[in-house]
C-alpha cells in the first residue's frame, strides 16, 4: 500500500436521497458526507434504510430522488470502480459452491489484478490455505465476513463501503477489524460502515450518522453526539433537595440513589446552597453514553415496538 | 502497490485506471461456468454425453449409416438439452446466489456484464460443437461407411450451429427474463411441448403455426437440404417471438432491476 495524504476531502456525498417502494418510504431525504481519513459509522436498527442507502451509493438500487457522488463522480462513471471503492454489502451473498480463493480470484481477474494479490488478501484477513480451499457454503459467518473484507480491499481502494462488516465476527475478530479500519483511515482512506449495534461502531467511528425509519435522526462527530446536558446530584436529604429544586423551577427525576436534572451543575449547586442542603455528590451527567441516545433516537422511529426497549 | 492514492481536496486519481475491457469480463464469465461443482459437472456431462452418444451410435448403427453427418447429428439433441442450461445458470446464479451484488458493483454497466455472459455461453457452445466434430471425425475415420464423407457442405455445419446458438440464446433469454434458475429451465423444456400440444389441438390455425411454433419452424434445420425462402421467414418470425422478444424483455429487466 502506498502512502496516502490525509486530507479532509469529501469522498462520499449523499444529497437528499430518497427511495420509495410503492407507498413505503425506505429512505427519506438522507444527506450526509464521508471524509477522507475518517471512519463514518452508519448506525440504526434493522430495517432503518442503511442497506438500501448503501446499495444506492453503488448504483445497485436506483434512487427515487437525490444523488450520490463519489469524490464528485457518479459511481457508474468511475473506471474499474473496484480499484477505487471497496464494497461489502452482504458477506453471505457469495456462490455457496465456490471456494474462498475462487471468490477472490474472480474479483482480482475482473479488476485486472495479479493472482498474488489474492494471496496477500488471504494473509491479511488470516484465512489459511486450507480454509481458502473450502467452499463458501462451509464457512461460518465470521469467515464470510473476513472473505468479504478481503474482497473489498482487493483493489487497494481509497474508499470502503461496508454493510454490517462486524456481523458474525467474534470479539477477537471485531478487535482485528477495528484495528484494520483504523489504520486504513489513518493512511487517508475513507470508511463508511454500518451497524445495528452501537458498541460495534462507538469505538471505531469518528463521525456517526444515526438513521431510523429511513430518516437521519442525528449526525455529527462522536464528541458532539456524546455531549450530554444536565447534572447528577445526590444529598442525604433527598426529598428536601427535590422540593427545593421543584420550587426553583428546576426539573429533576430520581436516578439511582440521586437525582438527574436537565439543568447544569452550577444552577443546582446554587439552589442547594440557598436552601441550605448539604450535597454529597454533584457532577455533570455522564449520560448512559451513546447507548441511551441510540435507544432514544431510534425507539420512536422503530418499526416494531420492541418490548422492554423503550428508552 | 497503490493504484488509487488520494489527491488533494477529496478527489480520486483515475490516471492509470482504465475501464474493465469486455475481453476480461468474458474471461471471468467463462471461468464462472466451471468454478463451482455444479458448473464443472455440467461441463463434464456435456462432454461425456457427446462422446457417449457418438460411441453408442458407432457400435449400434448399420455400417451404411455411419456417416460423418450422422455422427455429428446424433449430438444435436443431447447438446441442445444441456447447452442452454449453461446460459441459464450463468445468468440466474447472480440472483439465486446473490453474487450480483459483487458482480454489478465491480461492473456497474450491466449491459457489459450481460454481453460478457452471452459471449461466454456462445464460446462454451462452440467448444461443445467443436468437440462433437472432433469425435465424429475420429469415429468416421475409424469405422465410417465408404460414403461417410459425402454430402458435407458449409450449410450442414451452418444449420447445426444455428440450432445450437438459438438454443443457447433462448436459455440466456429465459434466464434474463425470470432471473430464477428453476423457472427458466422448466420454461425452456416445457414451453415447446406446450406450444406443440396447443398447435395440435387448435387445427383452425394450422396455417399460422409454422410461423409461431419454434419447434415446427426449426424442423428443416434437422433435415438435409436447403431451406426455402418461406421456411427461412418462418424460422425468423418464430425466433423473433421465442428468442429475441424474451431476450429484449430480459435485458430491460436486468438493466432496471434492483440488485439486492
Amino acid at each position: 500500500m502506498g502512502r496516502r495524504t490525509a486530507l479532509a476531502g469529501r469522498m462520499i456525498t449523499v444529497d437528499s436521497v430518497s427511495k420509495r417502494y410503492g407507498r413505503f418510504l425506505a429512505v427519506d431525504d438522507v444527506s450526509f458526507e464521508c471524509r477522507a481519513g475518517q471512519v463514518t459509522g452508519f448506525l440504526g436498527p434493522n430495517g432503518a434504510g442503511k442497506s438500501t442507502s448503501m446499495r444506492i451509493m453503488v448504483d445497485l438500487t436506483p434512487a427515487s430522488h437525490g444523488t450520490v457522488r463519489i469524490a464528485g463522480h457518479r459511481y457508474v462513471d468511475i473506471p474499474n470502480p473496484g480499484r477505487h471503492v471497496g464494497v461489502l454489502l452482504d458477506a453471505s451473498a457469495q456462490h455457496a459452491g465456490r471456494t474462498g480463493r475462487e471468490v477472490l480470484t474472480l474479483g482480482a481477474k475482473t479488476m485486472g489484478l495479479p493472482d498474488s494479490r489474492v494471496e496477500e488478501m488471504l494473509d491479511l484477513v488470516a484465512l489459511s490455505a486450507t480454509e481458502a480451499k473450502r467452499r463458501v457454503r462451509n464457512y461460518s459467518l465470521g469467515m464470510r465476513q473476513r472473505l468479504g473484507i478481503a474482497h473489498a480491499l482487493l483493489g487497494d481502494p481509497s474508499i470502503l463501503i461496508l454493510d454490517e462488516p462486524a456481523n458474525g465476527l467474534d470479539p477477537a475478530g471485531i478487535h482485528w477489524m477495528r484495528g484494520l479500519l483504523r489504520s486504513y483511515a489513518e493512511r487517508g482512506g475513507t470508511v463508511l460502515l454500518s451497524s445495528h449495534l452501537l458498541h460495534e461502531v462507538e469505538r471505531i467511528a469518528d463521525e456517526l450518522i444515526l438513521i431510523g425509519n429511513g430518516r437521519i435522526v442525528a449526525q455529527g462527530t462522536k464528541q458532539e453526539l456524546l455531549q450530554t446536558r444536565g447534572a447528577y446530584v445526590r444529598a442525604q436529604e433527598q426529598e428536601a433537595l427535590a422540593d427545593a429544586l421543584a420550587r426553583a423551577g428546576v426539573h429533576a427525576v430520581p436516578s439511582g440513589t440521586g437525582l438527574r436534572s436537565d439543568a447544569e451543575a452550577e444552577q443546582i449547586g446554587k439552589v442547594a446552597a440557598t436552601a441550605g442542603i448539604a450535597l454529597t455528590e454533584l457532577r455533570p451527567a455522564d449520560g448512559a453514553g451513546l447507548e441511551e441516545m441510540f435507544l432514544q433516537l431510534t425507539a420512536d422511529s422503530q418499526r416494531d415496538t420492541t418490548e422492554g426497549v423503550a428508552a | 502497490m497503490s493504484t488509487s492514492t488520494l489527491a488533494a481536496g477529496g478527489t480520486l486519481d483515475f490516471t492509470g485506471t482504465r475501464a474493465v475491457p469486455l475481453s476480461r469480463l468474458i474471461g471471468v464469465e467463462l471461468r464462472k461456468l466451471g468454478d463451482t461443482r455444479a458448473g464443472k459437472w455440467l461441463l463434464i456431462g456435456i462432454a461425456a454425453i457427446t462422446v457417449a452418444v457418438i460411441t453408442i451410435f458407432f457400435l449400434t448403427a448399420n455400417e451404411s449409416d455411419r456417416t460423418f453427418l450422422n455422427f455429428v447429428g446424433i449430438t444435436a439433441t443431447p447438446q441442445g438439452f444441456l447447452l442452454p442450461v449453461l446460459g441459464v445458470l450463468l445468468v440466474t446464479s447472480e440472483w439465486t446466489q446473490r453474487t450480483g451484488l459483487v458482480t454489478f458493483s465491480l461492473v456497474p454497466h450491466r449491459g457489459r456484464v450481460v454481453a460478457a455472459k452471452v459471449a461466454a455461453s456462445l464460446i462454451a457452445g462452440a467448444a461443445a460443437i467443436a468437440l462433437a466434430l472432433l469425435v465424429a471425425t475420429a469415429a468416421t475415420v475409424i469405422g465410417g461407411s465408404p460414403e461417410a464423407w459425402s454430402g458435407i457442405g458449409a450449410h450442414s455445419f451452418g444449420k447445426f450451429g444455428l440450432l445450437q446458438v438459438m438454443g443457447v440464446l433462448q436459455g440466456l433469454a429465459l434466464g434474463l427474463l425470470f432471473l430464477n434458475s428453476a423457472a427458466a429451465i422448466v420454461t425452456y423444456f416445457v414451453l415447446p411441448t406446450a406450444v406443440s400440444i396447443v398447435a395440435a389441438l387448435w387445427t383452425a390455425l394450422s396455417d399460422v403455426w409454422p410461423w409461431v411454433d419454434l419447434g415446427t419452424a426449426q424442423q428443416p434445420l434437422f433435415s438435409g437440404g436447403d431451406l426455402t425462402g418461406e421456411q427461412w421467414s418462418q424460422l425468423g418470425v418464430a425466433t423473433l417471438i421465442w428468442v429475441a422478444l424474451p431476450f429484449a424483455l430480459g435485458v430491460v429487466r436486468v438493466l432496471r432491476a434492483e440488485i439486492k
